[in-house]
């Protein structure tokens, strides 16, 4: 049976959501060890080894890794891959970012953003924006995969109970340093975990507007925000919102589309949404294609009397 | 310094791609094929890199057959200096990429190596990453922002959550997200002239580099399609619907 070590995504205190599902894909190879690095990360180190299905947790505590910079994390990755087969990240900005890193300093060729494994060394994964599956076979001796959350059902965040064990490895790299973040606060459910997802597209004329407009309906329905890229370049909502294939992906219960035209690029990013509801003045707009339910309407009109009425 | 610019040759993306029957893969015949977006913007920032006095020259590279000339050509009437083409009808996956963008930047020595974050066809978000770590290079994946000064730059980046920002000591590879810039359109003048410009043609042989694939494409579907469901009338019956879904 081969053994893997999985990226565990965290804030130092808890796990995030998409770890689960990479755990998910990992028990399908092999045993899961379980990754935490960071700085001052015993609590998510404890959190980790409660996940089931997770054997082991390996915990790198270090000022070097607290914002988990490729150049000092990957080589700590490469040291711990000698006992381990394959290495597997959530396909999160943290995890496109480090693991190629990874694969390269192993020779190998990353598999990214999987949707299932077929087999020890075969998986399938989206090319051309989703438009297509590919089923592919690694030849490289030791495997490093990224994993797309929505693909793979969620493992149980409690029911294991792992032993940690602290590894240390190079630290500072000396090739790069933090210097601060703007990150949104969001009260608002986490896109990639929300149930019910409400998106304001171009339509929504200015950040103002996508406020009045859009934050109604998705705080009465308990719903996470998210937008079109057109939203994002223009400025109504901060870069994280962009649903689409080069945004988040998504796969809500019910994704509601407002003002969006249905390029494909964005649907590659909600179209395994469970039910797709659009809003939209054009009877002919391609989201229509896709949507379960379908209003043609004004949204300035619709939405509000929605929000009225729900 | 010098600027490298890996740019990649991809179908259009405003073309919807089709899968062929035999599950072989996608369609590319008589497809509109095009600069990769990410790569535009690539080229946008080492133009401004340059226009600003950071840079003294852009080099635009390609991997792939002798058509990538079109997307170079490209690349130097957007205003890149000269262009190389690194020839091969065979497919070449990120890794290997990488290995011959290290050759080229061992020879060229840039300052700054800028990517896509990825190539909208196979989405793979790797050359970058495995070029800096071949190198043994930082990297600033995901750039919404990019300022040198002196002997580092700072990278601002598009991460889960916002934005975060690191600095790089250079030389460094950036990857370029949606929002780094707004690339320029090519004037005809300069697409005149950017057909005299010069563009080296080589083979993955002339720097020793191995690009047989480690992954093997087994076949290529087609995704469970989703097909229209209804229009509902008004606002009352999209409620009604929403309650049956069990919200509201
Ligand atoms: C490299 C690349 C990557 C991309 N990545 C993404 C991505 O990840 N995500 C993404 O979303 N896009 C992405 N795009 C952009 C994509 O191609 C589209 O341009 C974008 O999705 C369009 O956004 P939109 O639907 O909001 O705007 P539009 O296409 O302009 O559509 C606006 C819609 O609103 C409707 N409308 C207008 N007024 C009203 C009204 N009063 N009431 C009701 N409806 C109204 C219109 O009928 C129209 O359908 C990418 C593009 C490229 C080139
Ligand atoms: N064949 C190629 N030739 C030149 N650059 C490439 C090639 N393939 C990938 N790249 C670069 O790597 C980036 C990411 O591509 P990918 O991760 O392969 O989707 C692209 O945006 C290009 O900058």
């Amino acid at each position: 049976m081969s053994k893997t070590l999985v990226w565990v995504e965290h804030d130092n205190a808890s796990v995030k959501d998409a770890t689960l599902s990479t755990i998910t894909a990992a028990s399908q190879l092999g045993e899961v060890t379980a990754l935490v690095v960071g700085s001052g990360c015993d609590a998510a180190a404890a959190a980790a080894a409660q996940i089931a299905g997770v054997t082991k947790v390996l915990k790198a505590d270090d000022a070097a890794y607290a914002n988990t910079l490729a150049e000092n994390v990957a080589p700590l990755i490469v040291t711990l891959m000698a006992d381990y087969d394959a290495f597997l990240a959530p396909a999160t900005s943290n995890g496109k970012n480090i693991a190629p890193r990874v694969a390269a300093l192993l020779d190998v060729m990353q598999v990214s953003d999987i949707l299932s494994v077929e087999g020890p060394k075969t998986f399938t994964r989206p090319i051309y924006a989703g438009n297509a599956i590919a089923s592919v076979e690694s030849s490289d001796a030791k495997l490093v995969i990224t994993v797309r959350g929505t693909a793979f059902a969620k493992a149980a965040p409690t029911g294991g109970s792992a032993a940690v064990e602290a590894v240390s490895g190079a630290g500072e790299a000396g090739l790069s340093s933090f210097v601060g973040a703007e990150i949104a606060k969001n009260e608002r459910p986490e896109l990639t975990s929300a149930k019910i997802i409400v998106s304001g597209g171009r339509a929504l004329k200015d950040s103002e507007t996508f406020k009045q407009v859009i934050f109604p309906l998705a705080d009465k329905l308990g719903a996470g925000v998210g937008a079109s890229r057109a939203a994002v370049d223009a400025g109504y909502v901060p870069n994280d919102y962009q649903v689409g294939q080069t945004g988040k992906i998504v796969a809500p219960e019910i994704y509601i589309a407002v003002g969006i035209s249905g390029a494909i690029q964005h649907l590659a990013g909600m179209k395994d949404s469970k039910t797709i509801i659009a809003i939209n003045k054009d009877e002919d707009a391609p989201i229509f294609q896709v949507a379960d339910l379908g209003l043609v309407a004004d949204l300035f009109n619709a939405v509000p009397e929605l929000v009225g009425k729900l | 310094m010098k600027i490298l610019v890996p740019v990649k040759r991809v179908i259009d993306y405003n073309v919807k791609p089709r899968v062929k029957s035999d599950g072989t893969g996608v369609d590319l015949a008589n497809v509109k094929m095009s600069m990769n977006p990410f790569d535009e913007i690539a080229v946008e920032e080492a133009l401004r890199l340059r226009e600003k006095g950071v840079a003294t020259e852009v080099i635009a590279v390609s991997v792939g057959p002798a058509k990538a000339q079109e997307t170079l050509r490209t690349a130097l009437a957007m205003g890149a200096d000269r262009a190389i083409l690194v020839q091969t009808d065979d497919e070449v996956e990120p890794l290997a990429v990488a290995k011959l963008l290290k050759a080229i930047a061992e020879e060229e020595a840039p300052g700054l190596v800028i990517l896509g974050k990825q190539a909208i066809e196979d989405d793979s978000h790797q050359p970058g990453q495995m070029l800096a770590a071949l190198m043994g290079r930082p990297q600033g994946t995901f750039a919404s922002k990019v300022e040198v000064s002196g002997d580092s730059v700072a990278v601002t980046r598009e991460v889960d959550g916002g934005l975060e920002t690191i600095n790089l000591k250079l030389p460094a590879i950036v990857t370029t997200d949606l929002r780094l810039n707004e690339p320029r359109y090519a004037s005809l003048p300069n697409i005149m002239k950017a057909k005299s410009k010069p563009l080296a043609t080589k083979a993955p042989a002339d720097y020793g580099v191995e690009t047989a694939p480690r992954l093997k494409t087994l076949k290529v579907t087609e995704p469970a399609v989703r097909s229209a469901g209804v229009k509902v009338a008004d606002v009352d019956a999209l409620v009604a619907k929403l309650k049956e879904l069990g919200v509201a």
